[in-house]
């Protein structure tokens, strides 16, 4: 090498070289994340210090007196009466995401189970592609299902039938609702989750070694249990990683669980048809509101909410990805 | 591979038996309970499209797409020129920086930095998109002062399409054979050369596809325009900043709320437009990928 003629070293060659561009670029997408932590971590600081733990296990939420002179609490210029504590968002959230997942896991499982062996391998790809395509519906397009179909079709004809007959089990009784609340809600999230789950497994199925089904049929196991007991732990990780990404998405799905959750406000739930109301859609239910407040305290607490929501999908997802990472699926799909 | 192994008989079950029988019985549940959820995804993707397309197609008229929004009737042509506009701009901020980071990710894997990254933007794949959508109203909107704008809502929506565009990216530039780079190298060709011209041409069916997802998400996506963009009854004069700018899915979400006739079919027209395109988008871009990939297997 060092008897070649060197090439003339040019300045910016030096410092900037395509490699280091991509690199900087690189670091432009990934920096967006702290950014977004970042920013609404100072803007949500006065609300942080004024509303302190309580904020997240009281369950008020409240401007205070709209035409009341401001008064001082902690430094800050705050209304008369306002209270800030989120703990029935926390629950709805919680809630709603539990039951998504209860009804997304086993159908995920079951259709990943039936595109991965089920069909005649040359239909897989186009009845895969029919499922991947619940993941391309915009979650307006759910909320709008939701809302002009499925909501008075549960609230009639569904729910008075659940409190009649299976109003013995706890929290299944009670008042059937109007169709709007928790049941509703994780029922369209379900639907907007159980793609991510199919996909994501059906995948690592297929590309389970052939000598891990041979050698099960070959001990007499028929196709189903080779599937069953085999195939299906044998991407155990997988089902878990690809199942704590939906969680993630589900936590912080917005617009569909706007329109069919009934958007209750400093309300517990009482049983899965009450309403309920979940971080991501008080956010956009809320700000016209916030806004009415002089001090800004509302605003500033409704970026908390944002905070609070970024942190939790953070973990999540973080947690998911190092999951999938160590099971070798760093490229698993991102849906 | 797989079907030599099924056409094989387990030899257990030539044998008439209680047990047999109950393995049958086993393998006919499990198999009938996992068609029942396909066949449940399936019925409730068709009962969705049915009602978008039934009511959205009963909703359609001329005006819907010569006139602009005027109270709650009217037309669309304001939210649809507002869709394109929000959807075009977000990509042209998102495609390069998502490239480049795509082919760091891809090219120059080795050493610290690229799986910070990567795992950062997969947590950023992850974040909701309200999260996005109000640090852009904090940031964009008040703190900056740009208003509802054409400029808060591309650059929100930028970054929701950001990480897919990266890592979709960086998956289809995986996929290019080694030998390909090895010999450009040998050429001596440098990194900027090997990449731009040999490996993304040749990857470039599988970045198309991602950027063709990533228009379907920006043309699909709510929140995060709802406190970025805003909404308008007129039609975009040309401002980036200071202008709200109206798009089909707040139509669909504020529209159908309203308790007029002309408001719903606005909404279920909108919904129609917007199922109807990111359906194209996604069956089109499948085809691409299956294309790609049979081309690859074949050659």
């Amino acid at each position: 090498m060092k008897s070649l003629p060197r090439a003339p070293i040019r300045l910016w060659s030096a410092l900037l070289n395509f490699r280091r561009l991509t690199a900087l670029l690189g670091c432009l997408v990934a920096g967006v994340l702290l950014a977004i932590v970042g920013f609404l971590a100072i803007y949500a600081w006065p609300a942080v210090r004024l509303n302190g733990p309580g904020f997240l296990y009281k369950n008020t939420w409240s401007l205070g007196f709209l035409y009341r002179s401001p008064i001082t609490v902690h430094g800050q210029t705050v209304l008369r009466g306002a209270h800030y504590g989120i703990l029935f968002l926390i629950v709805g959230t919680l809630l709603s995401t539990l039951i998504a997942l209860l009804i997304a896991v086993p159908v995920g499982v079951g259709s990943a189970m039936f595109l991965a062996e089920g069909v005649p391998p040359a239909m897989q790809t186009w009845f895969s592609f029919f499922v991947e395509l619940l993941a391309a519906i915009p979650s307006v397009v759910y909320g709008l299902w939701g809302y002009v179909v499925v909501i008075p079709f549960l609230g009639h004809h569904v729910f008075p039938f659940m409190v009649k007959w299976l109003g013995f089990i706890p929290f299944f009784g009670g008042a059937a609702g109007s169709g709007y609340g928790l049941l509703t809600s994780g029922f369209v999230l379900s639907l907007m989750i159980v793609p991510l789950i199919a996909a994501t497994l059906r995948d690592a199925l297929v590309s389970q070694q052939a000598e891990l089904r041979e050698a099960a049929v070959a001990l007499g196991a028929s196709r189903f249990e080779a599937l069953r007991t085999v195939l299906l732990p044998a991407t155990r990780r997988v089902l878990i990683g690809s199942s704590i990404l939906a969680t993630g998405r589900a936590l912080g799905e917005t617009m569909a669980v706007l329109m069919v959750s009934g958007n209750a406000v400093n309300f517990l739930p009482n049983n899965i048809y009450t309403t309920i109301s979940t971080m991501a859609s008080f956010i956009v239910s809320q700000l016209d509101s916030a806004l009415t407040d002089p001090t800004g305290m509302a605003v500033r607490s409704l970026a908390e909410v944002a905070l609070v929501l970024c942190l939790i999908s953070i973990i999540v997802n973080g947690l998911a990805r190092v999951l999938l990472y160590y099971e070798g699926r760093q490229n698993a799909r991102i849906v | 591979m797989g079907a030599t192994a099924a056409q094989i008989r387990p030899p257990s079950t030539r044998y008439a038996g209680g047990r047999a029988i109950r393995r049958r019985l086993g393998d006919f549940l499990g198999w009938g309970l996992s068609a029942l959820a396909f066949v449940f995804l399936g019925s409730c993707m068709v009962w969705i499209l049915v009602v978008v397309f039934h009511r959205g197609a009963s909703a359609l008229t001329p005006l819907i797409l010569t006139h602009i929004t005027e109270g709650y009737g009217g037309g669309l042509l304001n939210a649809i020129e507002g869709t394109g506009v929000l959807a075009l701009g977000s990509l042209l901020l998102a495609v390069p920086p998502g490239l480049a980071a795509g082919i760091y990710l891809a090219e120059f894997d080795f050493g610290f930095l690229a799986p910070i990254i990567r795992f950062l933007v997969d947590v950023l794949v992850g974040l909701p998109s309200i999260v996005i959508g109000y640090f852009g109203y904090v940031a964009m909107v008040v703190y900056f002062g740009w208003g509802f704008s054409v400029a808060a809502g591309s650059i929100a929506l930028a970054i929701i399409l950001l990480p897919y565009i990266c890592r979709t990216s960086e998956m289809a530039i995986r996929q290019v054979p080694h030998t390909l780079r090895e010999a450009a190298y040998a050429l001596g060709a440098g990194d900027a050369r090997v990449s731009l011209n040999i490996v993304v041409p040749a990857a470039l069916p599988g970045i198309l596809t991602g950027v063709l997802l990533a228009f379907a998400i920006s043309v699909g996506e709510t929140a995060p325009l709802l406190y970025t963009a805003g909404w308008s009854n007129y039609l975009w004069t040309g401002r980036l900043t200071k202008e709200p700018i109206g798009y089909l899915t707040y139509a669909i979400w504020a529209f159908i709320t309203e308790p007029f006739e002309t408001a719903h079919a606005l909404a279920y027209a909108a919904a129609l437009f917007v199922t109807f395109f990111v359906l194209v988008i996604s069956l089109f871009s499948r085809m691409l990928l299956d294309r790609n990939a049979r081309w690859r297997r074949e050659s």
